[in-house]
């Protein structure tokens, strides 16, 4: 196998291996006859990162027809062959990447300019295919804004936080930060944020829910993004289920898949799940009623019923984008149907099963069948990754 | 109780926030006192500061479009919360492009200092950030720690030369050693002296001024003084270290008064902002 990659598609590789070192410690190399897939994993297993780079990113994409070839190695290894984006980005011209079975090597090669060769030899292992099983087109919300929407939102948080919870309802989307400890919460400084769904390319949510997910991924997403310009698409569900990342044009595909707090983390940890649902600052902003919320401190009560906790009737969603429905079977429609309708009824104590783990390397037919047991609706993996 | 406040202002914005960044570098958390017309921060010396203490003095009508305040009786028409600055620091770090800040004392989960700032937005409708940022209500009986501290009978009193420079003499002094000797007489000499076993250091400082203080205060022991004779503290560096470190904008006026071996007060005036900063000697 060789590849050549040229120019600009040089620094988009480095920020994809950047981007990928953020989540996993391993870089997971898999030859298709279609492309050249990039993944990841971390150590827990909650987030899956990979990145599709067809053959036309390449200048030279050269394989032996029918012969598939997957390794890892060490993601800081080939993070240090591009160590430094700025100087990459004026220095390189080509960067080659050429497979040696015999030698157990990748070969990274960086033309520089004047005639500068810099040749990194990575010792590869061999491995098994790196596969999370996710299905974006049966998630019934999906969003898609510039990065530079999701860069600004992202820094009003602070760069130590964790978590973050994002909710959505028919026109917004609230973002806050998630505290873990009950007690952190007399602490912590708490921030929420408000976008109106006109700040997004598309905005289509037929489930009002709340997820809950780590932002590291994100960031790390939001990095190639942004040096890019590509828009980033969101794939959500109920929490519990994962949320999908995702960047595309038309030579390469980035898909970032991430665990969410199952509901019942959700309501232990914080009284928030989606039926007490966020509170509007929007309008508390405009419509300002000073006693609505400065209220007799001295008298202090137990901070107990605020009004935000409060249920809300929950059954104003609107129908699902049709768009949405073209990729389900009949069968899904059903449960979609059957979900719409739980919804409708009071919050049902104890919801499905939710892991905060989800499938992730080669899935046998039976762990796919394992997986399939509890959620059956959206495990069809991607057209991408059949290896 | 109840507080709320509003700021339109990009220049009055810019200017709390680095009042706060400032307050920010010197403590982890401080007291902020609210009147109808002024903000205080205040830093009491206690023993876990370091013994430092601050004061730190805002006019409110320069800062705020809207400002309503009823305190915790009409008889002590005040509010005083003890709060982490780096917070406030890191919600209007975000608030800088905002079309305008509020800020309101809420009650969450537990009594919060909100923070709501409108950004601006893609779309017609504006993005909201809130922050709540937790604070602890101090109670009446507790108010007498944080009143604004007596002007010390100091030895010497002396202008501050550019805190810019100041702070790299401190800042490479902080090195060599963990104490520094801060001298000055009433003839605008000003040292900056570190002495370990290996080497001794002397910044010397010349033609600073010293302010008239007249009858404002009643300094009987400046008053008597040979001019020539230098007074000094002994002081921990790292705390004017982190004096000097938060200081982002020279103030129109800076001035030092020491007190013999006991105490150096250093004040910094703006045009609506002072600080009093109190750091006290080691032996």
């Amino acid at each position: 196998m060789d590849y050549v990659a040229t120019g600009g598609n040089v620094k988009v590789l480095a920020k994809a291996i950047h981007s990928l070192s953020r989540i996993g410690d391993e870089l997971y190399f898999e030859h298709q006859d279609d492309g050249l897939a990039l993944r990841t994993v971390n150590s827990s297993r909650s987030a899956f990162a990979s990145f599709f780079l067809s053959p036309l990113f390449f200048q030279r994409f050269h394989t032996c027809p029918g012969h598939t070839f997957r390794c890892k190695m060490p993601v800081k290894s080939v993070q240090s062959v591009f160590k430094s984006l700025s100087s990459l980005e004026k220095t390189v011209e080509k960067c080659r990447i050429e497979w040696k079975p015999e030698r157990s090597q990748l070969t990274f090669t960086l033309h520089c300019k004047h005639g500068l060769l810099k040749t990194h030899n990575l010792s590869f292992q061999d491995c098994e295919s790196l596969q999370a099983v996710f299905d974006k087109e049966g998630c019934p919300n999906v969003l898609r804004a510039q990065p530079r929407l999701l860069v600004d939102t992202v820094l009003n948080f602070p760069p130590s936080l964790e978590e973050v919870t994002v909710s959505v309802s028919g026109d917004r989307m609230w973002l806050k930060n998630h505290v873990e400890d009950k007690t952190d919460q007399f602490k912590a400084m708490m921030t929420e944020l408000c976008l109106s769904s006109e700040e997004f390319d598309h905005f289509s949510v037929s489930l009002q829910t709340s997820i809950t997910f780590c932002l590291k991924e994100l960031r790390g997403l939001l990095v190639f993004a942004e040096s890019t310009g590509l828009p980033i698409s969101v794939f959500f569900d109920d929490p519990g289920r994962p949320v999908v990342l995702s960047v595309s044009d038309s030579v390469l595909e980035a898909n970032f898949v991430l665990a969410t707090l199952s509901e019942d983390a959700h309501q232990n940890n914080n009284n928030n799940s989606k039926r007490a649902s966020p509170p509007t600052p929007a309008d508390d902003f405009m419509c300002d009623d000073m006693d609505s919320y400065l209220i007799a401190m001295e008298t202090s009560e137990i901070a107990g019923a605020s009004s935000q906790k409060e249920p809300q009737p929950s059954s104003s969603h609107g129908p699902p984008m049709p768009n949405h429905r073209v990729f389900l079977d009949s069968v899904m429609e059903e449960q979609q149907q059957e979900r719409d309708e739980e919804e409708d009824l009071e919050r049902p104590p104890n919801k499905k099963f939710r892991s905060l783990f989800f499938g992730s390397v080669s899935p046998t037919p039976s762990q796919v069948a394992n997986q399939t047991t509890h959620s059956q609706d959206v495990l069809a993996s991607d057209s991408e990754d059949e290896g | 109780m109840k507080f709320r406040s509003k700021m339109t202002d990009v220049g009055c914005l810019n200017h709390f926030t680095r009042v706060v960044n400032t307050i920010a570098k010197l403590n982890k958390t401080c007291i902020l006192r609210l009147t109808p017309d002024n903000l205080y921060f205040v830093l009491s010396g206690k023993v876990a500061n370091g013994g430092v203490s601050m004061w730190c003095e805002l006019l409110q009508v320069n800062f705020f479009d809207e400002y309503q305040i009823e305190g915790v009786s009409p008889d002590a028409n005040e509010i005083c919360l003890e709060v982490a600055p780096d917070n406030l620091s890191r919600a209007l770090k975000t608030a800088q492009t905002a079309k305008s800040v509020k800020i309101k004392l809420t009650k969450k989960h537990c009594p919060c200092l909100t923070i709501a700032a409108e950004l601006p937005s893609l779309s017609s409708v504006s993005r909201v950030v809130t922050h709540d940022i937790p604070v602890e209500v101090i109670p009446r009986r507790l108010w007498h720690d944080f009143k604004e501290p007596t002007m010390p009978d100091f030895d010497v009193s002396i202008y501050l030369p550019p805190l810019k420079t100041m702070k790299n003499v401190v800042d490479r002094m902080k090195n060599l050693s963990n104490y520094l000797v801060i001298e000055a007489n009433l003839s605008g000499e000003m040292n900056l002296k570190i002495e370990t076993d290996l080497v001794s250091v002397t910044t010397h400082f010349k033609d600073l001024g010293n302010p008239p203080w007249g009858d404002d205060a009643s300094q009987s022991k400046s008053q008597s003084r040979d001019l020539e004779a230098m007074a000094y503290t002994r002081v921990d560096i790292r705390k004017l270290q982190q004096f000097l470190a938060g200081q982002q904008v020279n103030p129109s006026k800076a001035m030092c008064n020491i007190v013999h071996k006991r105490i150096v007060h250093l004040i910094l005036l703006h045009e609506d902002v002072s600080l009093q900063y109190f750091i006290p000697a080691v032996a």
